[in-house]
This record gives C-alpha cells, structure tokens and sequence, in this order.
C-alpha cells in the first residue's frame, strides 16, 4: 500500500534534472535580457521624449531582471558556497550593507559633480576621454595609468541615459536596503523597548539576515486568490502601492549633485506621489472580496481625505518662506548650519514641522495612525487576504514610504543634506591640507547626514509606533481638520505676518532674535534638566528594570 | 447556458442571509437613512467579528451589523470552547474535578481550585488548618494579580498598544515562576485541592514572595504612565460603553465590571469567605471625572473605569499579599482527607470572587462519592450577556475598546 514515511516527507522536492533545468533557464534568461538592456539603450541613444522614457524603462528592466536571473543561477550553482560565505562573512556584509546605503548615495554624488564640473569647462556635445583625462591628472598629455581608466570610467557619465539608468538602478537597490535594514531595526527598537532583544538567530550577529529570510520565506509562499476575489484588481494593487513609493525617491535630493531628476515641482511631485500610494490600498481592499478589507480601505480614504489637507497647508508654509517648490532649492537656503534650519526659522514654520510630521505619520499609516491595518479591530486591515510577495510589496512600500517622508521632513524643515554644524565653523578646513579636507569631507558630506537624518525620523516614528496606543477613526479626523488644519492656517498667517515685520534690517528683527535666543537657550538648559531628573530618578518614575535579578528566578 | 452572474460580494451577502439569520428577514435591510440632511444612500452590512479575531480574546464570535463604521448591533454567538465541564463533574469525584476547574477561567485556575474546594469542604463540614487557609488566599491573590495583568496587557493591545503586553507578560512569567515552584505547573495548577493545598509552600518562598512584591508594586506607576492616563488612551476608553450602576446589577455584572459601575461590592469583604475578613483592603470602584486621579473625561462605568479598577486591585492584592507574609502560620497545610469522600445528600452553593467576577460552584451530594449535580456561575458569561446591549450605535473601534474591558475568557464562558 502506498504508505507514508519520513524519509517521502523529507526527501527534497526538487531532484538534480531540476536544478539544471532551472540554472539552464536561468543563465538563458540572464543573457538575453542583458543583451535586449543593450539593445533599448541603442534605443534610447536615438528616441525623444515619451519614447526616450520608455526605453530607458526597458533599459532598466531588462538589465535588472538578468542581473538577476544570473545571480540566481549562480545561487543555484554554488548553493552551498553561497550558504557558507553568507554565514562566515555575516557581520562584514551586514556592516557593508549599512555602509552601503551611506555609500550608495555619496559615490554618485561626488563623481556627478565632478563630471559636471569637467563637462562645464568643455563647452560642446560630449566630451572625450581624453578631456576627461587631461581634467582628472591637470595635464593634456598625461601617461596613460589609473588616471585613464578613471577617465574611461566617467565617461559614460555625461550622458543623460547612463545617469537615468543609474539613478533608477541605485533608487531601487536603495530603497530596498531601506526597506529590508528598516523591517530589520524596527524589530530591534521594538524588542529594546520591550526589554527583549528582538531577531537573534538568522544570520548570526543580532539576526541581521531576518529580513532577508522573511523575503525568501514570502517568495516561496503559495499564491493565494480568495474566491471572488477580482483578481485582476487583486494583483495590480501592490504595484499601485509599491510603484508610486519608489518614484518618490526620483525627486529626493540626496545632496545638491546627487538628485534623479531636480524637478521644478519636486514638492508636488512628491505631494501627488504620496497620494497615488492610497490607491493601491483601495484597490488592495475592494479587490480582497473581505468585509475586513473593504472596511480597511474605508477607513484610508477617510483618513487620506483627512491628513493631506493639513498636510498640503504645512507644506505651503516653506514654500512662501523660499517662494520655491524646487527641493534642491529648498535645501540650499538651509545650507548654514542648524541655525539656519526653516524649523527654526520661526515658531511658525517650528509649528508647520510638527503638523508635518504628525501628518506624514498619518500618510505612511504608521501609528498612532494604523487604522487602516489596525489589528485589533479589522484583523489585519486591507492587508488581510494579501500573503507571500504580494503582501511583501505593500510592506516594502510601507518601508520605503516612511523612510521617504523622514527625509522630507529633513529636507523641508531641518537643513536638507547639510550638516547641523555651522558652515563657518569648517570654511577653513575646506581648503586646508589633505586630512583637514577629509574630516571636513565627513563632517560636512550631503548626503550622509541626509541618510542619517532620514533614520532619525525613521526612528522617531518607529519610537511612536511602539509607545503610543491607536486612535479611533473619528478622533483621526477630529484631530486633522479641527487641530492641525487651525494650527497650520495659524502658522500659514503667522509665517506670513513674520516674514513681512522681521524682514532683515527691520528693528524689529534684533529684538525678536534676541528673544528666540533666551528661548531656545532657555529650551536648551530645561530639557537638559529634565533628563537630567529623568536620569536621577529612573527608579521612582519607571520602577526597577528588568536587569535586576529576577524573584524567583 | 450559464445563468445570471453573481458577482462575489452578492454571493457572500446571500451566503450569509442563509446561514446566518435563517430567515430573519428584518436584520439585513437596506436603509435611506436621512443623515445630516444629505439624504446618503448607505447599506448596511454583516460581520462576523470572531471566533478567530485578534481582539475577541478566545473563541467569542460577535456578529455585527454595521453601517460603515457604526455598528447598529451587536450579537456574541458562544459555545465554541464547550467541554462539559459539569457534566464532568457528576462523573467525577470532587478531587479529580479540580483539575477541570482549572480549565474554567484557565487565567485564574487557582481562585476556581479555592472555589470549588470550598463549596465541595462547606458540603462535608470539613474545617481547613491555618496554614493550608493561608496558603489559598496567597495564591488566589498572586492569581488575581496574573490574571489582571492579561488583562492588562491584552486591553492595551486591543488598543494597539503592543509594548504594555509584553511588559505585563514579563512581570507575569514572575508570578508563574513562583507558581512553578509550588506545584510545578503555570497554567493549570490543581494545587489548591479539598482540605488544603496539595502540597506545602517550598523552601525560601515566603522570602521569594516578598521579593516579587517589592519589584511589582513600582512597576504599577510604570503602567499608569505608560498605558492608564496615556491621552490617546484615555480618549479611546473614558466614556466608551457606560454601563450604569442600575444596568450592572440588572444583568448580573460582577467583579471589576460591577465595581467600574460604581457599586462597591466585593464577596472578599462584603460576604468575607475563607479567612478575608482578617485583612486590610480597600475595594476600588469606577471614578467619576476628576476624581481620584481619574482623567476629566471619565464616566462611572464606562471602559476606562472598569481598566482602572483591575490596576487598583493590583495594588490591594499585593497588600493582602503582605498581611498573608507577615501572619503565615506554621503546622498543617492540609486536613486530614479521607480516601474516599462520601458527599452527604445535601445541596451547597458558594461563591468566591474570581479574576473576573463572582465564580459560583453549586454541588449536590447524594452520599456518594460522585456528586449528583455540579453547577458551575461563569462571571464571564453574565458579564458578556451585556455586550449586545453596550455595543450598540458606537464605532467598530469601541467593540475592541468594550469587549476588552469586559475582560471575558472564553473557558469560563462556555464551560
């Protein structure tokens, strides 16, 4: 009789004509898409407008995809070296990752502008590789060396296709380091905060590998349709989620250079692209065929209709302050220091950064916010008859979302890409010797600070996520149009007043400095004391932690 | 020929009309409401909130009819976790029943061990030695104390809280150690047993106790600051599901529910059973707002109160905890139990005030060693009779927010 046994159970699925079928396949694949990457950049070397996107589109794809395919089949073909190499080398990839995300957006940055610099000073269509060599070394008839090869290196830099290419391939490996680091430290701060210690196992050190665990796991998970589902709605809403949250980095400045495309409209671009998102959460609930699910999308197009117009009010605020909607313009009049961040402008644009935050806190529906996936009342929201990928996309966009509008918050109201250390302070060692130029370098670089402010605000909302408890449907609402809208309107009216009585040179200006100072240095010593006490009296105000040896035990 | 199509929300809606309302035309209905002058044209709709829902605790289902947001009714459906357990105990004699009356309320399974031991020593007229009484009290009131802190714990996640939940489990898992030690189980004990406790407090407990009492006792200001009079918190409780003190008493509220009313009743003190009528304790009631450090939009009865008074009588538990330490006697921590236990033919009721309310063990004896009837009051069963009456014209978020301050467990509910 057909009976089951162990071993039928843990003999592998897949048998070795498989596996070569499959490297076969892939290594097929792989090729031929990177040959037809090639082919749509002969395309985009000739075609215009519409046609020029498009082809770099395919460029993109085509190129991404068979990168891929042939790093699968080279997963295939060395499983067990790959499996070894990722367990011995844990912490050094983990530590590259994180300092390739600093990298990833810095590199780019500095050879941008350097090939600018080279393209400005050789008027004309393109420019040589010898240009770009007589530029690099200083000398027209330089030997050919590294100089060269650098050269050969940048030149493919002045075109505008190599950059599209490149920004779109680094917008997607950032974004999902973003996304696969942020699940990973969310579930750190979360377990520190619970005084647990959240992933330990994969990977090895801290579990750093869980995201890239859970990634795996939800690919090989069963595609599940729920009968009556619409399926065709069912499958297009992730992508409606995930597309528009990627596009969002396409307008972020990570520095003056490093920006995909310096839109005119950079803010709106965003502003719409934070919007199209919700979409796919509609979509995602009406297509689920789940009351749960419809009630989830319910209640984000509520709360959307709710927080974007305190939202669109907070913006209009830096936008009449610099009378500019270009983001890299934004960031330029912060360039100064913290001193010269737009929150601290005045208390009104102070007031605008919080409405702002406490309403991307709403777009992002992370809490206090949660509603539409609130678990505790719609089992999991729009989300719930989502499983494997697809539901792995929203999360990436949830990630990548959050992550994005940190950075705006950066970039709109606390000094974009630049260093809160005063300008002045590190002027000199700007052209000073080399060491001094390389701790100004670090000290003073875009796009690191701009990376590190994102997380700071990644953080904070991480920090509410785990403190806070959620508020009811009707107090979202309650809070966005009869609290924030009034205080934006206040801090709109305020910052308009501002502007026009504490011009530079007015009298008026000495004396409200002078009193922004005693406030700010008396916020400054006040919340130094409240640690302080904080500190001093952990025992009385919180109890005993969980370090103490246990009762019992 | 293929017939008219259906489209998939029409067949789950007819689905649904079957099997559920079984003909009960007047539930699903479409309405034209004439809301706010608009005139809007809305649907009203079914939902199933349960058996298998984050928020409903167990095994409850709730069946919802909502119109958007607004839930116009609310119907809890139980019996999904029926085990018999009286039948049970008219198979069964008294000492093998404790174990199944740990699987009643299976968060308080030491208060029904006390219950039930003492309906079961009130039918035989057996006395209790000192020690055995002490040693009941203190484990009913460090259960009392586990138990409140799922409460706790499990409310703040109703509300989206996640972090109090753990923090609560954390100083729970104490409470188990501590229980582990006496009987080597955490859940479901049967240490408190007919004539006294199966077996004497280990070495070094009292002191270990102590231990306990001193970290837990600051770790209750941790939770008011963290989760009691969080804004958010407060805003999404006070005021939510008033339940009167007339209304209380009506549909036979017990426990925290009836004392969040505002009716200071408490079996311990007001009917002392066992030896509490030697301790010193205050029984907390539902707080108007402003009062008492209750936040201004409190109401007698509503969820936030009946939160409140579960932390509060956190705190009298650990102060019976220590008068139990400072008076624990020496000598026996059992009477002398007979093999076999003859239960006379007579009728006894007792009630002792569970985690959730007044548990009531009804036995009748007809002089054999298997009683003739158990009976068993689940306070979570009364206590959720009031559900379907609170949870009416309030928002799908205020099912969470009521259900949960109503604390049921669903062992108790259907037994």
């Amino acid at each position: 009789m057909n009976k089951f046994s162990a071993e039928d159970a843990l003999r592998p699925r897949f048998t070795a004509a498989h596996k070569a079928l499959a490297l076969r396949g892939f290594v097929i694949a792989g090729v031929a898409l990177l040959a037809a990457a090639v082919g749509f950049g002969f395309v985009a070397g000739v075609a215009q407008g519409v046609g020029y996107a498009a082809a770099v589109g395919g460029v993109v794809l085509a190129g991404l995809t068979g990168a891929c395919c042939l790093l699968a089949a080279f997963v295939i073909r060395f499983a067990a070296l790959v499996g070894r190499v990722l367990l011995t080398l844990a912490l050094p990839i983990f530590l590259g990752g994180v300092v390739g995300i600093v990298v990833l957006a810095w590199i780019p940055a500095l050879l941008y502008e350097r090939v600018d610099g080279i393209k400005a000073d050789h008027p004309g269509a393109a420019v040589s590789v010898a240009q770009f060599e007589a530029a690099l070394t200083g000398n027209a008839a330089a030997a050919r060396g590294p100089a060269y090869l650098a050269a050969l290196a940048l030149w493919p830099l002045q075109f505008q296709l190599t950059r599209d290419v490149l920004a779109v391939v680094g917008v997607v490996g950032f974004v999902s380091l973003v996304a696969m680091f942020g699940i990973w430290w969310e579930r750190k701060v979360a377990g520190r905060m619970q005084s647990r210690l959240g992933p330990m196992r994969v990977g090895g050190w801290h579990g750093w590998a869980q995201s890239l665990a859970d990634g795996l796991k939800l690919l090989q998970k069963e595609d599940i349709f729920i009968a009556g589902a619409d399926r065709a709605l069912f499958r297009l809403a992730p992508y409606v989620a995930f597309i528009p949250a990627m596009c969002l980095f396409i307008a972020l400045p990570f520095s003056a250079a490093w920006v995909a495309r310096d839109l005119e409209v950079g803010l709106i671009f965003i502003f719409a692209m934070l919007g199209v998102g919700v979409l796919g959460v509609l979509l995602a609930g009406w297509a689920s065929n789940n009351k749960w699910s419809m009630l989830g999308a319910m209640r984000e197009a509520c709360q959307m209709i709710s927080y974007e117009i305190p939202l669109g009010f907070a913006l209009l605020v830096p936008i009449m302050t610099l009378g500019t909607l270009r983001l890299t313009a934004i960031g330029e009049a912060q360039s100064g220091g913290f001193h010269t961040w737009l929150a601290f402008a005045n208390p009104f644009t102070f007031i605008a950064a919080i409405v702002f935050f406490v309403a991307t806190l709403a777009s992002c529906k992370r809490a206090p916010f949660d509603l539409p996936e609130a678990e505790s009342e719609l089992v999991a929201g729009y989300l719930t008859e989502y499983s494997g990928f697809r539901w792995a996309l929203f999360f990436f966009a949830e990630y990548a979302e959050m992550f994005a509008v940190a950075a705006l918050a950066s970039v709109l109201f606390f000094g974009a890409w630049y260093s809160p250390l005063p300008a002045s302070w590190g002027a000199a060692w700007a052209d000073g010797p080399l060491w001094q130029r390389a701790v100004h370098g670090v000290l003073y670089s875009g796009p690191i600070w701009f990376v590190l402010k994102g997380f700071f605000f990644f953080f904070v909302q991480l920090w509410l996520r785990w403190t806070l408890p959620r508020i009811r449907l009707d107090q979202v609402m309650y809070a966005c149009v009869q609290v924030l809208l009034p205080l934006t309107m206040v801090a709109l009216l305020g910052n308009t007043l501002w502007l026009w009585l504490v011009r530079p040179g007015a009298w008026l200006a000495v004396a409200v400095n002078l009193i922004l100072t005693a406030i700010g240095g008396l916020t400054v010593v006040a919340m130094a004391a409240i640690v302080l006490y904080g500190y001093l009296n952990r025992r009385r105000l919180v109890g005993t932690m969980a370090v103490d040896p246990l009762p019992g035990g | 020929m293929r017939g008219k199509r259906v489209s998939g929300a029409e067949r789950n809606r007819q689905g649904m009309e079957d099997k559920l309302l079984q003909g009960r035309p007047d539930v699903l209905v479409e309405v034209d409401r004439d809301r706010a002058g608009g005139g809007l044209r809305t649907e009203e709709m079914l939902v199933n909130m349960g058996p298998q829902h984050p928020s409903t605790h167990g095994v409850l289902r709730l069946m919802l009819r909502i119109d958007g947001e607004l839930v116009l009714e609310c119907t809890p459906h139980i019996g999904y976790l029926h085990r018999c357990a009286e039948k049970i105990g008219e198979n069964v004699t008294p000492v093998q029943f404790i174990p199944i009356t740990d699987r009643l309320d299976y968060l308080a399974a030491m208060i029904n061990n006390h219950g039930y031991s003492l309906a079961v020593e009130k039918l035989l007229g057996m006395e209790v030695p000192e020690r055995g009484r002490y040693i009941r009290v203190i484990m009913s009131e460090l259960n009392r104390i586990a138990s409140h802190l799922v409460s706790f714990g499990a409310y703040g996640l109703d509300m989206g809280a996640f972090t109090p939940f753990v923090y609560a489990f954390r100083e729970r898992e104490y409470i188990l150690d501590l229980f582990e030690q006496v009987c080597g189980a955490r859940l479901t004990y049967s240490y408190l047993s007919i004539g006294g406790a199966t077996q004497d407090l280990p070495e070094g407990f009292p002191e270990r106790l102590a231990q306990f009492l001193d970290y837990f006792e600051p770790k209750i200001a941790e939770y008011n600051n963290l989760l009691s009079f969080n804004q958010i918190f407060v805003k999404r409780t006070a005021g939510v599901g008033v339940i009167s003190a007339a209304d209380a008493i009506a549909w036979g509220l017990t426990g925290p529910c009836l004392r969040g009313s505002g009716v200071k009743w408490d079996l311990r003190k007001c009917v002392p059973y066992d030896i509490y009528d030697r301790f010193e304790f205050d029984i907390p009631v539902g707080l108007p707002g402003g009062v008492g450090g209750a936040p201004r939009e409190a109401v007698v009865g509503d969820s936030w109160n009946r939160y409140y008074v579960r932390i509060l009588e956190m705190q009298q538990s650990v102060r019976i905890l220590r008068q139990c330490l400072q008076q624990l006697p020496s000598g026996d921590f059992r009477a002398k139990v007979p093999r076999v236990l003859k239960l006379p033919a007579k009728e006894t009721y007792l009630e002792v005030e569970g985690g959730r309310g007044q548990v009531g063990y009804l036995v009748v004896g007809d002089g054999k060693a298997v009683p003739r009837r158990v009976k068993i009051r689940g306070p979570s069963f009364c206590n959720l009779s009031i559900a379907s009456h609170v949870c009416r014209n309030v928002l799908i978020a205020d099912i969470a927010a009521i259900i949960g301050s109503i604390d049921v467990v669903m062992g108790e509910v259907d037994r």
